[in-house]
């Protein structure tokens, strides 16, 4: 029993390394349709990274330790979250060493890592998407929280399995206090992942770019590594996202063993595919906002949260 | 063996003598200050021998803290043949207190021996004073939070106010730090008057002081919010709330930074515990809206401290705002655990409890770690302006590492402390809706947001910190010659950063502490778990969290993804010049500043500052830039306050004349007065 709930959680973790990439060629493939573009392959971030992997790096002079480790720290965060998200099962070995809250919190760490790292080496561009990957993160994070509010008034927990499980019981009817929390959602997942209309991924315009000016010393395996991650949080965000609006298909407790996991991948590529279609269509639809403007926008994200909040707690009322 | 199998014999000996071996190791702490007068011109003496010892007094006291703790719980009680005739000193040693003294005993070990390292040579005023100031400030602490009665409390307060005081203006002949010092020692005053009028209220007409008949009394409603809003105002100053915090960031920075971090690691928590010790045990009844207020100020103060800690370009005065910011926090636990008492919610109430005395314990750890730190830059590098630092983690690498650990504490991340108390405090939020009142539910919620949003600009601000001063180049030239901390210095930074680990992957330890504290005062105790792998304060299917198996699975991922890429791809570096973007005629001077990272938060919070622009003209040859910010309570509240008492001074002062003749009417129609009320 204990050994097979091992196996499932080694399996997902494979399941996030694996496909978090595919996930990301996917949305830039179905941008370039929309955008009327010559369609890159599916397979081209692997080919990036092969790629990226067996260059050199190069790396400045005055780079510390700090700067090398982070990398790492950023890869292994990200599959440490993947590894707590239920994407595939809820019946987790390691799903309780963090709840909900306590994965914004390891994402905090990974973005806080990144920034010292881009202001290790001392360049304009550096520093300056440090601060600004700062700012967007504090902004967020009340927006994500307020979600995760919502999200406890209806089951009663943080715990990701908890609300997997919950929202999957047929008594559950859907709350519309779920719309306004949904949205919200999506909202900081787009300014989390540094896509538009906060930032742009494909960019190397320097006055606009936040995560790339971050990444602008990284190279070689380095670069490979924090490439990786950052599809890794996109897709750690996009399954957090399934697990609290759209649970279907998860495996939960006592549910078949070999068949209800290959259900779950089958259903999760699924909504993969869907949600990957729905970001390029926003990202093809919305222009990049100025800096100064993300307050704003991540403020309707918090608002409407609280709002969705006031929703249900009038409904108790 | 027979050692072995002496420990429980021995531990509960010491439990059960607990309170005298703490009145001894103050006593200790007594000698040692004296002692530095027996060669008062030697730091040699004073700081490398005395300060090593003290260090050792303050493990004591937290092993017998700890101890206390974990067996004991019995409320121990002597009383001292000293004081006045028929007013000895009642000391009394409670769970409560064990938890504050843990803290001064953890922090203060770690801080002392950096001490030992840290003065130097004809710095500020002599060895011996230095000794015998901080020695006595250690006893002081140690004496308010065992005091047991109104008397022996404000001997100890005033002790410790004025040995703090003496301490920030060791540099005296500086007279930035004369004044710091004299708001300091104002604002510790008008504190003191508010303590002691609260204690003149909750005596209750009996008119005894010791604590006892405080707990017996039985006070109207209306008496008993008078005295706790006295102790409020009073514990407020002490503990720098917002309105009354404007003495924290002037004083922190002028005090040496051992100074610094014991007043914002331990002294500030002795506001903690006076709050605590007044609204938790003497006061017998609570209303919910002393909670409601509490948390609206903690949580005002929290968001307040941590905005203007970003916009600050002086190290330590960064930090003393983040103290603010923290206090805010344990403020916003406290009053948080009071609205749920007063619910009938008593789990989480000691939930909210707990979360308040978790993250005064980690507060005493990194941000006495990040002063520290503060103090060995400063002695490296002469300045305490981060637009003149930089890049001193090639420089100072164990400064670097240890101040990294402290960090990332403060930032409240995972899996250090401080994210172990924020997390707490988020859960115990979490429980809001619970409350039988609909106003309460809509709008603590949005306390929650302001928590979160007060925890990511604490990350913010930190990150600034770390980067401007460890990271980049150097902004000036000299910086290449700084030196890295010596060893006594490390060795205190590195016992503060082995806390903040070690309460962050195990929070058992300081939960189940904690849970003493709040068994005794609430009867109840959040259990820490189930098992010693992770907590889970109210239930496992609800929240839990490990920090252990976090950093365990971290280091594993780490690890076996460095392997592989080594095995799978290789391990060459090519050493270059940073891209310059086709520009090569970069300096230090293009990083960003602390002011340019402070200008997001000027811009979205400009409601909370006052703030002085001068921007050069665009044809200037020697463009200076120069922004002073402000704080707009000081204008619009010290300040009118400052000049009214002037003007009130003037006016009296026209009746010293200088004149004897018209003294000595003043005597002849004073006792003409006199004699008219009497007849």
């Amino acid at each position: 029993m204990r050994a097979i709930s091992f196996l499932r959680q080694f399996v997902e973790i494979a399941v996030a390394i694996a496909i978090a990439p595919l996930f990301t060629g996917w949305i830039a493939q179905c941008r370039a349709w929309l955008q009327n573009r010559t369609v890159p392959s599916l397979w081209q971030p692997y080919r990036m990274l092969r790629k990226l992997f067996g260059k050199d790096v190069a790396m400045a002079h005055n780079a510390s330790p700090l700067f090398r480790a982070t990398p790492y720290v950023l890869f292994g965060t990200m599959v440490l979250a993947g590894a707590i998200i239920p994407s595939l099962v809820t019946d987790l070995p390691f799903a309780r060493i963090a709840d909900s809250i306590a994965l914004i919190g390891l994402f905090a760490t990974a973005r806080v890592f990144l920034s010292l790292a881009a202001m290790d080496v001392g360049t304009a561009f550096g520093t300056m998407g440090a601060r600004r990957e700062m700012m967007i993160g504090f902004l967020a994070e009340p927006a994500l929280l307020m979600v995760l509010f919502n999200a406890f008034l209806l089951f009663g927990s943080t715990a990701l399995p908890s609300l997997v499980e919950g929202s999957k019981s047929p008594s559950s009817v859907v709350d519309p206090s779920v719309i306004f929390a949904a949205i919200a959602f999506l909202m900081v997942l787009l300014a989390e992942n540094a896509r538009i209309p906060i930032d742009n991924p494909t960019t190397h315009l320097e006055l606009t770019m936040i995560h790339e000016a971050m990444i602008l010393e990284y190279s070689g395996r380095h670069l490979a590594l924090v490439e990786w991650a950052a599809s890794l949080k996109l897709f750690n965000y996009a399954c957090m996202g399934f697990a609290l609006f759209i649970p279907w298909g998860i495996a939960t407790h006592g549910s078949g063993e070999t068949g209800a996991l290959l259900l779950a991948v089958l259903a999760l590529l699924a909504k993969l595919a869907v949600a990957g279609a729905v970001l390029a269509l926003i990202e093809t639809l919305s222009a990049k906002l100025r800096i100064f403007r993300a307050p704003e926008y991540l403020g309707m994200a918090f608002l409407l949260a609280v709002l969705g909040l006031l929703v249900h707690l009038l409904q108790g009322a | 063996m027979d050692l072995f199998h002496s420990i429980p014999a021995m531990t509960s000996a010491l439990s059960a003598n607990a309170l005298f071996s703490l009145l001894t190791l103050v006593c200790a702490w007594l000698t040692l200050a004296l002692m530095g007068w027996l060669r008062p011109h030697s730091i040699r003496f004073v700081a490398r021998v005395l300060f090593p010892v003290g260090a050792l007094a303050c493990l004591a006291v937290a092993v017998v803290a700890g101890v206390y703790l974990a067996t004991g719980q019995v409320p121990q009680t002597i009383v001292l043949p000293l004081g006045l005739p028929d007013l000895p000193f009642h000391t009394r040693l409670d769970p409560l207190s064990a938890f504050f003294l843990l803290v001064l005993g953890l922090a203060g070990t770690g801080i002392s021996t950096f001490a030992a390292g840290y003065f130097r040579t004809g710095e500020g005023t002599a060895p011996a004073l230095l000794g015998l100031h901080y020695h006595v400030f250690l006893a002081a602490m140690a004496m308010v939070i065992l005091a047991d009665d109104a008397y022996l409390f404000m001997v100890a307060w005033e002790t410790m106010a004025l040995s703090s005081y003496f301490l920030v203006t060791s540099h005296h002949r500086i007279p930035e730090i004369r004044s710091a010092g004299f708001l300091y020692l104002i604002m510790a005053h008008v504190g003191a008057i508010c303590i002691l009028l609260s204690f003149g209220v909750l005596q209750g007409g009996s008119w005894h002081f010791t604590f006892d008949a405080m707990r017996g009394a039985s006070l109207t409603p209306f008496l008993a919010t008078t005295a706790f809003l006295l102790a409020l105002l009073g514990f407020g100053a002490k503990a720098g709330l917002v309105p009354m915090h404007v003495w924290l960031p002037e004083a922190h920075p002028a005090a040496p930074s051992p100074v610094s971090a014991m007043m914002s690691g331990l002294m500030l928590k002795t506001a903690i515990y006076g709050i605590l010790r007044i609204s938790f045990d003497l006061l017998h009844l609570k209303l919910w809206w002393w909670g409601v207020l509490m948390l609206v100020m903690g949580l005002f103060s929290a968001m307040f401290g941590a905005i203007f800690a970003a916009v600050q370009s002086d190290m330590k005065r960064l930090l003393a705002y983040s103290s603010i910011e923290n206090i805010g926090l344990i403020f916003t636990g406290i009053g948080l655990s009071i609205v749920f008492e007063t619910h009938n919610l008593h789990l989480y109430a000691a939930l909210a409890l707990t979360a308040a005395l978790v993250h005064a314990l980690n507060h005493a750890f990194f941000k006495s770690l990040l002063f520290l730190v503060t103090g060995s830059v400063l002695h490296a590098t002469k300045t305490r302006n981060l637009g003149k630092l930089g890049g001193l983690i090639r420089h100072m690498p164990w400064v670097a590492a240890l101040a990294l650990v402290g960090t990332l504490s403060i930032a409240g991340l995972p899996p250090f402390n401080g994210f172990v108390s924020e997390w707490l405090l988020l859960q115990s939020f979490l429980f809001t809706p619970q409350i039988a009142s609909s106003f309460l539910n809509m709008l603590i919620p949005l306390g929650a947001a302001a928590l979160a949003l007060t925890a990511a600009l604490a990350a913010y601000v930190m990150v600034k910190f770390y980067g401007v001063i460890f990271l980049g180049q150097p902004r000036e030239a000299d910086l290449v010659n700084a030196h890295d901390a010596n060893w006594l210095e490390r060795l205190g930074l590195g016992w503060l950063a082995l806390g903040c680990i070690l309460i962050g992957v195990l929070p058992q330890f300081a939960i189940g502490a904690a849970g003493a504290v709040t068994h005794h005062l609430l009867n109840q105790a959040v259990r820490p778990g189930s098992t010693m792998w992770w907590i889970a304060p109210i239930a496992p299917e609800q929240a839990s969290y490990s920090g252990l198996i976090l950093l365990a699975g971290i280091v594993a991922v780490v690890g076996v993804t460095f392997v592989l890429v080594r095995i799978l791809a290789h391990g060459r570096i090519r050493r270059t010049a940073p891209w310059d973007c086709g520009y090569p005629w970069q300096t230090p001077r293009m990083q960003d500043t602390a002011e340019g990272f402070g200008q997001p938060i000027r811009h979205m919070f400009d409601v909370f500052f006052r703030m002085e622009r001068h921007l050069p003209a665009p044809d200037d040859a020697a463009p200076r830039y120069r922004v002073a910010i402000e704080d707009r309570i000081w204008r619009g509240v010290y300040r009118p306050i400052a000049r009214s008492v002037q003007w009130l001074a003037d006016v009296i002062s026209v009746l010293q004349g200088g004149r004897l003749a018209i003294y000595l009417l003043y005597s002849f129609l004073t006792l003409l007065g006199l004699l008219v009320f009497v007849l």
